[in-house]
């Protein structure tokens, strides 16, 4: 089995168009959730989001990428970039044969579809533009990727709503230990904030319409945002080789299913996938110093997932440090635990923790420490990020700091 | 009217228990019917388009919901509620 560490990494979200706004907006406990700017906002009843401000396409693509570009793979590609320009790594010859792309997207392009049914329902026109297909199909992201470096290797797309990114990155971190690929550019991408895909979130009445605050009593709900991380995860004796700046190492991963219910959690699944990426990575609980918590705000998940922690770790639950940081960028939806892994490095790599923002008043059913509102300086040596999905799938990765 | 609104909500929630009309009671809760979350929200979802009504009911704070959900007849008052307050 090959070590595989992270050896590059980008993002674009409500925080920040880039890796270093966005953990110094970690730092700060800055709240990127905000009025949404977007058609008919009047027409529904949750008018708050984490939306990417200030976002002009035109800087980055040109006229005929854009007309091929959906939101979610412009965030992708502006990610990659960053991930892929900071790596180092050049996939021109014979690398780009071993090395591949998996991404996660719970609903790629939404914004295309959203538009694209206005045209032909509100407007009643009968034509539509050529490109919306190979514009909103969820693997365009991933395949625009490959196209623009040269990544030959296996590209795919993995879909597990809330789970999309942690299931893309434990598939990377797969293809890498194997020897199946040297580097593998992962990662995720989710643009749902258009009316349409607000209107269908409102649907479920689980959504918040003034804030995200996850372990706090007064939780009322999730807020979507929109955005994307991407890292290279490669061969650590490639990366060593080639002297590349390492920022952290992915020593486990582990998947599980409720085989339950289509919208609750369950504790024991949750609880199943965190011990089994503890198994994975070769660590003891107590190697355990942070997790990048699920989160979302709701009262069922945050409830659930203290439950499995405290069920997992026993005594050392009382120890550890649990933040959600979706209480600053909103939850990406299938691009949350990408954006989520950054606050995993940052705790790796600069032992800072990122705190749980918006937190009002302790709710005796999420008893745990969930550094609120303040980041903290800390170092840890393991970390984990938690995901569980509608449809109970979980997944939960494992992070050692660089060796 | 009244009448009408109440037999309207007994066959919205019938039909989500799977049960007949017949067999629900005033005092039956949620729990009775053996509605979960899913089956609550279609409920809700299905009386605001009965009714054209908005209900306000948030699933993450079901008790602090001004749309009081502890009974048949419970829900039956806090639809006719909202149904007499848009007619005004």
């Amino acid at each position: 089995m090959r070590r595989v560490v992270i050896t590059g990494a980008g993002t674009i979200s409500a925080l920040a168009h880039d890796v270093k706004g966005t953990l110094a907006a970690f730092r700060e406990g800055r709240c990127g959730i905000g009025p949404l700017d977007i058609r008919d906002r009047d027409r529904l009843s949750i008018q708050i989001g984490g939306q990417v401000q200030g976002w002009n396409p035109d800087i980055h693509f040109n006229r005929q990428q854009i007309v091929l570009y959906d939101k979610f793979t412009q965030f992708t590609l502006l990610a990659a970039r960053e991930a892929i320009t900071q790596s180092g790594l050049n996939f021109d010859g014979h690398l780009g044969y071993d090395s591949g792309v998996v991404l996660g997207t719970a609903a790629g392009g939404v914004n295309t579809w959203d538009e694209n049914y206005r045209t032909v329902y509100e407007e009643g026109k009968n034509r539509v533009h050529p490109f919306v297909v190979p514009k909103l199909m969820n693997n365009a992201a991933a395949s625009h990727v490959s196209m623009e470096f040269n990544l030959r290797g296996p590209v795919f797309t993995v879909s597990t709503a809330c789970a999309s990114s942690n299931h893309a990155m434990g598939q990377a971190f797969h293809m890498v230990r194997s020897g199946m690929c040297r580097a593998v550019v992962t990662g995720g991408s989710e643009s749902m904030l258009c009316f349409g895909g607000i209107k269908a979130w409102e649907g479920l009445r689980v959504m918040s319409k003034d804030a995200c605050r996850p372990f706090s009593l007064t939780r009322n709900g999730m807020v979507q945002g929109e955005g994307a991380a991407i890292f290279v995860f490669e061969d650590y004796d490639h990366a060593a080789r080639r002297g590349a700046d390492i920022l952290a190492e992915v020593v486990g991963f582990a998947m599980t299913s409720d085989a339950g219910d289509i919208v609750m959690p369950s504790q024991q699944g949750a609880a199943r996938a965190i011990a089994g990426a503890l198994r994975d990575g070769g660590l003891n609980p107590e190697d355990v110093g942070y997790i990048n918590a699920h989160g979302t705000g709701t009262a069922a998940n945050d409830r659930t997932e203290c439950a499995a922690v405290a069920d997992v770790f026993g005594p050392h639950a009382d120890r550890l440090m649990i933040s959600s940081t979706k209480s600053m960028h909103g939850h990406l939806i299938g691009g949350t635990g990408a954006v989520e892994l950054l606050a995993c490095i940052m705790a790796l790599r600069d032992g800072v923790i990122a705190p749980t923002i918006s937190y009002e008043e302790p709710d005796p059913e999420c008893a745990l420490d969930v550094v609120p509102n303040t980041a903290r300086e800390v170092r840890v040596k393991a970390v984990l990020s938690n995901a569980f999905a509608f449809g109970g799938l979980n997944a939960v990765l494992a992070l050692r700091a660089a060796p | 009217m009244t009448q009408t609104v109440k037999a309207r909500v007994i066959e919205i929630l019938a039909e989500q228990a799977g049960m007949d009309v017949t067999d629900i009671r005033m005092e039956d809760t949620l729990e009775d019917l053996g509605l979960d979350s899913l089956g609550l929200v279609e409920s809700i979802f299905a009386i605001e388009e009965a009714f054209d009504i908005s209900v306000p009911f948030n699933a993450n704070e079901p008790g602090k919901s001004e749309f009081d959900i502890s009974s048949v007849a419970a829900i039956i008052a806090a639809v006719e509620g909202l149904v007499s307050r848009k007619a005004a």
